[in-house]
């Protein structure tokens, strides 16, 4: 039997370059699963993709767009690709990635117990945790980033300025299902599902219950991100303009009289039947909202609303507003 | 040097205490057994050695001074874990490459030469292999990387007896022929006698006794003579556990080396080695330690059969 080698008097660690090989090898069909699937994914992207920008080109070229013909492609485009249109099919992307390739890194080790044999080669057991967290975050991040570059790029014809006055569809991109698959937020996500894959593993010790308590948290994550702190992303406008673009996204509405506030939200019924029982009557019996709103400012009420500009919940737009004020701030001045 | 060394040290699990205030030095060049019953703390103690668990209270360090885990430690220690915990899903070939990747010293040509004489294929998936080969590949990977202590947790507990001295002969041989020092933890009693030259009786979470095998068989003996006499004894000799029967009785008595002469009536027997641990394991409240003694003088109890 050959003698142990010398030891060093300068312990130096096993090099890192090593446990590469390492990860790659354990974590291959994760990986390689993730890539076919994403790859899959943009090819389906790229390829609806092109289409929809040709419809979008099409109908915005299409002259006089009145035109039965215009109509037409104008409906095509924002009918088009239904499945990707407002993104909600793309959203569990991040939690899958992070759920099937975060939770069982350590998970798996601590449920068949590898971890003893892992934690005692000697690589060292932080530096082992390392070398697989790392480089899978990397990878799975990038691919992420480079998915949502084509997703931006997908859905660049909706954010476009003139699609309101086009009767084309529209959407916001601080919508909650499109936020996350634009620029680095699509990115973030995954890494976020990643990051509480590994925590959920390490903490539970089980692959599968990982793997569901990761979907669960990444929901609810989501959830409340895009219910209760998107809305804070940006500064909302102020507007004392009844016409909000009716894609807004409108946080909060209240009115006053004489400078002092009055009430929020709907105006009481007591008051409408005090000042305005004198109102036409719309189809439906009752007067309509503009009249209303009228019926109020004639008796020196004000209506201010806080919103966010161009940020329909939806993305839809009705196309029947007034043409030239869609999304300018400096025309809905307070 | 001692290969690993104790000083009270202590580990919980919430409430309980697997290990308490345990202090212990085992000398380099043995294999040393520890034994004990379920729960006494055996896998604690070794997880603490290698640095799987970090201690509630006191230290351990291991071959001289370096503190269990760090980077030194683990450079030279290889643990063979309970159960053996290989990668199901990887080939034998994979496992060698993998351990290669992950320690400074690997001997590859050592371990595939063993696993040839094994008639363990390369190409087979850990997974498929029987307990036995599992065991003996989860050797032959620590093996390989040239310890300076070889650490096993129930080595043999799923190994059937031919295995287990398979198994067995390759610790004593990289015992002899590398220097290895070895701790290992058994329940199997009749396999130690063979294999174990120092022996660690844990008890509760702490050291019951300690020693080198052929000293402290040396140090005791078992006295048979008649039931009626016994009680004579039970006060004056060094009574670690007596066993009666209606005629005979056998106390198993610390000598501590005296040759006090044997009463008339009465016969004198070596003890082996597994006597000997069952007895301390049936008086927990027993302890041999060297050097200075430390809860001694517990007084035995009977066993009647």
């Amino acid at each position: 039997m050959p003698a142990r080698p010398e030891e060093d008097a300068s312990l130096r660690p096993v090099p890192w370059r090593r446990m590469a090989w390492v990860t790659w090898r354990q974590h291959r069909i994760a990986l390689g699963g993730v890539a076919a699937s994403l790859g899959a994914l943009a090819v389906y992207v790229w390829i609806a993709g092109l289409e929809l920008h040709h419809a979008y080109a099409a109908a915005t070229a299409c002259h006089p767009n009145s035109s039965p013909a215009c109509a037409d492609l104008i409906s095509r485009f924002n009918f088009m690709n239904h499945a990707l249109h407002d993104g909600y099919l793309l959203q569990p992307g991040p939690a899958l990635i992070g759920a099937l390739v975060g939770a069982p890194v350590l998970a798996r080790e601590l449920e068949t117990g590898t971890f003893r044999y892992a934690w005692t080669q000697g690589f060292g057991r932080w530096r082992w945790t390392l070398a697989k967290l790392v480089p899978l975050a990397v990878v799975v991040a990038a691919a992420a980033g480079a998915l949502s570059v084509l997703f931006s790029w997908y859905y660049q014809p909706y954010f476009a300025t003139g699609n309101q006055t086009l009767s084309l569809n529209e959407a916001s991109p601080l919508a909650v299902s499109l936020f996350a698959l634009r620029g680095v937020a699509f990115a973030a996500w995954t890494l976020t599902a990643f990051a509480i894959g590994g925590l959920a593993g390490v903490l539970i010790r089980r692959v599968v219950p990982a793997i569901v308590a990761t979907l669960a948290a990444y929901a609810g994550l989501v959830i409340a991100a895009g219910n209760f702190l998107r809305q804070h992303y940006l500064t909302p406008l102020v507007t004392t303009n009844p016409d909000v673009p009716s894609s807004a996204w409108i946080m909060s509405q209240w009115w006053t009289k004489g400078g002092k506030f009055a009430f929020a939200g709907r105006p009481p019924e007591s008051l409408l039947q005090q000042l305005c029982s004198s109102s036409p009557v719309g189809p439906l019996g009752k007067p309509s909202h503009q009249t209303l709103f009228q019926c109020l400012s004639q008796h020196g009420y004000t209506t201010w609303t806080s919103y966010q500009p161009a940020a329909a919940g939806s993305g839809h737009s009705s196309g029947s507003r007034a043409a030239g004020c869609s999304r300018c701030r400096c025309c809905s001045s307070p | 040097m001692n290969v690993v060394e104790a000083s009270r040290l202590s580990k919980r699990y919430g409430r309980t205490w697997a290990l308490r205030e345990c202090s212990l030095a085992i000398p380099a060049g043995h294999v040393a057994a520890l034994v004990g019953p379920n729960g006494a703390g055996k896998t604690t103690l070794l997880n603490l050695a290698v640095g799987l668990t970090a201690p509630s209270a006191g230290e351990v360090t291991v071959l001289g001074g370096c503190p269990a885990g760090s980077p030194a430690a683990l450079d030279v220690i290889a643990f063979v874990a309970q159960d053996t915990p290989l990668y199901k899903n990887l080939s034998v070939a994979d496992m060698l490459h993998l351990t290669r990747n992950l320690n400074r010293h690997f001997d590859k040509r050592y371990a595939e030469a063993r696993l040839g004489e094994l008639g363990i294929p390369l190409k087979r998936k850990a997974g498929k292999l029987s307990g036995g080969q599992q065991a003996q590949l989860a050797l032959t990977l620590a093996l390989a990387r040239r310890p300076r202590l070889l650490v096993l947790d129930e080595p043999m507990a799923m190994l059937d007896p031919l295995a287990r001295h398979d198994f067995m002969a390759r610790v004593m041989t990289a015992m002899a022929e590398d220097g290895v020092s070895v701790v290992l933890s058994s329940h199997v009693l009749a396999e130690l006698e063979r294999v174990a030259d120092y022996l660690i009786l844990l008890s509760g979470g702490s050291v019951q006794m300690a020693g080198e095998v052929d000293d402290l068989l040396a140090r005791h003996r078992v006295l048979s003579g008649p039931a009626a006499e016994a009680d004579r004894f039970m006060e004056r000799l060094g009574v670690v556990h007596a066993r009666r029967g209606e005629a005979q009785a056998h106390l198993l008595i610390r000598t501590n080396g005296s040759t006090d002469p044997v009463p008339p009536g009465w016969e004198e027997h070596p003890v082996s080695l597994e006597e000997l641990t069952l007895a301390y394991l049936r008086e927990p409240g027993a302890a041999a330690l060297p050097g200075p003694a430390r809860g001694r003088g517990a007084e035995p109890s009977e066993v009647s059969n």
